[in-house]
């Protein structure tokens, strides 16, 4: 069953957390006035931050479908709206002659009918669903180009689509529409237009400290501290790409399977690769930074405590 | 204040709220942001629909309505900041635009986009009076515009004479002729290409599915995009000119080009290009970049624009032209692993230089040396006083003649030679 909407702020950051997704209230309040003004969500940020994952989770606890459409360079109509099933197309064409179906009106809105119809992730989405109305997630739009975006724009204003053979659907409510962007494209100010838009950034060291225990439950408390100490200090190196959460969740992941209960040097040095992934930056961080770091981290967790 | 009435969970839509909401909207527009009358109402209805708890709820259910580009964040927070915080604050920017106190103690701190967001505070008439005032007060005016920005050079453009733009539109003109184009991964109706399956069917229709007509569709072919650096340093004062007009042809005649300016410091004039009136956007241009004839460090420059840029201009194929001298007294070990970076991730980086012209150029002071090996091509251009001849030079094919390495196999033949004479 469909859990009803949230009603205020407060109620959206619990919903999400229910979720295991742990929002800053700026983030929560452009998602709660997207679910109330039914407006498409626009997500900008690094890579690793979390966007895709607020669709994902949207959807599970408010117990709605997600349809997930990913973009890439020449997606077109067939691949993210409708496409007609044509050798099936063709035999039913063969076997009509077989049968001597000579009315063209019947043969046209036979082979022209549901049957044949492959629907993709958009098509899906304006359908009626037994669960309300779907989470509709238009992942990475950046790597698309413009001819796709005129198109999305048309449906995101009217939320319907019309197949010439078949006619217009319409959407019975409107889903929400979640779509992110990793900005390696500026995409249009009209589609923009249309959209909230919220720039989701690195969380800072609480937050974060948040994220691990909700997501990491067996890690131990010093590790999970030094590990958001080491990372919020790369953050403020001078790196080519730092590293984001999912690069956190990885990389503590990745140290929990080596049984490390506190940060050393050695270790660090042998997993910088979970972290970071270019070579300038490793080579920057590797050896003596690495070691300076973790011994800074270690020495300011001690004075605080 | 005002804020009042935006805090209970069912205000009444009269009061001071709308109004306010819409000046505010004006200040941001005035400002520089864009907020069409659309986003007005959608902050009404945000602001009306409840939930706001706090101040702070305020003001992030006007951001998602009003900001649709991280930059503009900034602006946004001093708007907000001034028109509903502080209202002593407006006193205080009219206090500094008219000159009535003299404040003695220093403001503290000078903020990005201040001055505009004080212009847009005022509206026109009162800044046409201030400009019609004796030299006394423009005087203070110059002294917070230039508190809240460094003080730089701008530049004054000749403006382009009739016979000038005759000759960019022919130059553009002849580039579309043979200009670069990669296919795209869409396809379209065509003669002849691999067969539409849809096309056909729909096509078969008509005979009643007796006869089918075989459709074609092919890829489409686009151009790919171009990213231009353009060097503004002392070295190249004598080009910028004309550069910036092809580069304003260039930039209005086809879509995904991003042009960007550096001499000290990197700026993106694609914005102030756009203008389709050429001295209108010279004149942006000349305000909006403020490092011109100064000196250059191509290895920093690069790297912010690797950091900064690169991930968001350079995706999709693009390809890169770089107009500069080449001439760095920087680390040329930056300059080289920047370089090395920007060309693993381009398509293709051609450098424009245009010391070339001088017939015994050679590779061999140590920036040209350090950026020679990342690039594709390295193009000779004989004279650079025309638009034409710069169209020229862009649009040849590419040849044995512009490889990089013949310049440096040149250098290393005449210093061999030399050392063992």
């Amino acid at each position: 069953m469909p859990k009803k909407l949230p009603t205020s702020i407060d109620e959206t950051v619990q919903l999400l957390s229910t979720g295991s997704y742990i929002a800053d209230r700026p983030l929560a309040t452009v998602v709660y006035l997207a679910l109330k003004m039914g407006r498409p969500l626009f997500l900008e940020g690094e890579a690793g931050v979390g966007k895709t994952e607020i669709a994902k989770v949207l959807a599970q606890s408010l117990g709605r479908d997600l349809i997930r459409l990913q973009c890439y360079e020449g997606l077109d109509l067939a691949a993210a709206v409708y496409e007609w099933n044509y050798s099936a197309q063709m035999i039913e064409i063969r076997m009509a002659e077989a049968e001597g179906v000579d009315d063209r009106d019947r043969l046209q809105s036979d082979i022209f009918s549901d049957r044949f119809l492959i629907k993709r992730p958009l098509l899906k989405a304006l359908e009626p669903h037994t669960n309300g109305a779907p989470v509709l997630l238009i992942d990475e739009l950046d790597r698309t180009d413009e001819a796709f975006e005129a198109f999305l724009l048309e449906v995101l204003s009217d939320y319907q689509i019309t197949i010439p053979e078949i006619g217009t659907v319409t959407a019975p409510e409107p889903p929400i529409v979640i779509i992110t962007s990793n900005r390696t494209r500026e995409v249009h100010d009209a589609l923009k237009r249309r959209c909230l838009y919220h720039w989701v950034g690195y969380p800072n060291a609480e937050r974060e400290l948040e994220i691990i225990k909700r997501k990491k439950p067996d890690v131990g408390d010093q590790l999970a501290q030094e590990v958001v100490g080491f990372i919020q200090a790369l953050r403020g190196q001078d790196l080519f790409k730092s590293p984001g959460v999912a690069e956190t969740l990885d990389w503590v992941s990745a140290l929990n399977e080596l049984n490390a209960l506190a940060l050393d040097p050695k270790t660090v040095n042998d997993t910088l690769g979970v972290l970071l992934k270019y070579q300038d930056d490793i080579a920057r961080m590797e050896g003596s930074e690495a070691k300076r770091l973790v011994e800074q981290i270690q020495s300011e967790i001690r004075n605080r405590a | 204040m005002v804020l009042t009435a935006a805090n209970s969970n069912k205000p009444a839509p009269t009061g001071q709220l709308p109004a306010n909401i819409m000046h505010f909207a004006r200040v941001l527009r005035d400002a520089g942001l864009p907020v069409g009358p659309g986003a007005v109402l959608d902050a009404l209805e945000a602001v009306t629909g409840g939930g706001m708890a706090t101040k702070k709820d305020f003001y992030w259910i006007l951001h998602s309505v009003f900001v649709k580009r991280r930059e503009h964040t900034v602006l946004f927070d001093h708007a907000f900041e001034v028109f509903w915080r502080k209202p002593k604050m407006i006193e205080q920017l009219m206090q500094l635009l008219f000159q009535q106190v003299r404040v003695e103690t220093k403001p503290d701190k000078k903020k990005a986009g201040q001055k505009r967001l004080a212009e847009a505070m005022f509206d026109q008439e009162e800044q046409q009076s201030q400009r019609e005032r004796p030299r006394d007060d423009i005087e203070l005016e110059g002294e917070y515009t230039s508190s809240a920005r460094e003080v730089l050079r701008s530049k004054d453009f000749e403006q382009m004479s009739a016979d000038e733009e005759r000759q960019a539109r022919e130059a553009i003109q002849r580039m579309r002729m043979n200009r670069l184009l990669v296919r795209m991964r869409r396809f379209k109706t065509s003669p002849r290409g691999v067969v539409d399956l849809r096309a056909t069917l729909r096509k078969s229709m008509r005979s009643g599915g007796n006869m089918a007509e075989l459709k074609f569709k092919a890829r489409q072919t686009r151009e790919p995009p171009l990213v231009v650096l353009l060097d503004i340093s002392g070295s190249m004062a004598n080009y910028s000119r004309v550069f910036l007009h092809f580069l304003h042809a260039l930039t209005n005649d086809r879509s995904r080009v991003q042009v960007f300016t550096f001499g000290t410091r990197l700026a993106n004039i694609t914005r102030e290009l756009k203008r389709r009136d050429v001295d209108e956007a010279m004149e942006l241009v000349g305000s909006h970049v403020n490092d011109w004839s100064g000196g250059t460090r191509i290895g920093h420059i690069l790297r912010e624009f690797n950091v900064k840029w690169s991930r968001r201009v350079l995706a999709q194929g693009a390809h890169v032209l770089l107009m500069t001298d080449g001439l760095d007294r920087d680390d040329v070990e930056v300059l080289e692993a920047e370089m090395a970076r920007l060309h693993r991730s381009a398509k293709r980086v051609v450098w424009l230089n245009p010391l070339l012209r001088y017939a015994g150029f050679e590779a061999r002071a140590a920036g040209i040396k350090a950026m020679m090996p990342h690039v594709d091509e390295f193009r000779p251009c004989h004279s650079l006083n025309t638009l034409a001849d710069l169209a020229e030079v862009l649009s040849g094919s590419r040849e044995l003649a512009h490889d990089p390495r013949r310049w440096l196999d040149q250098a290393a033949d005449k210093l061999a030679k030399e050392g063992t004479a």
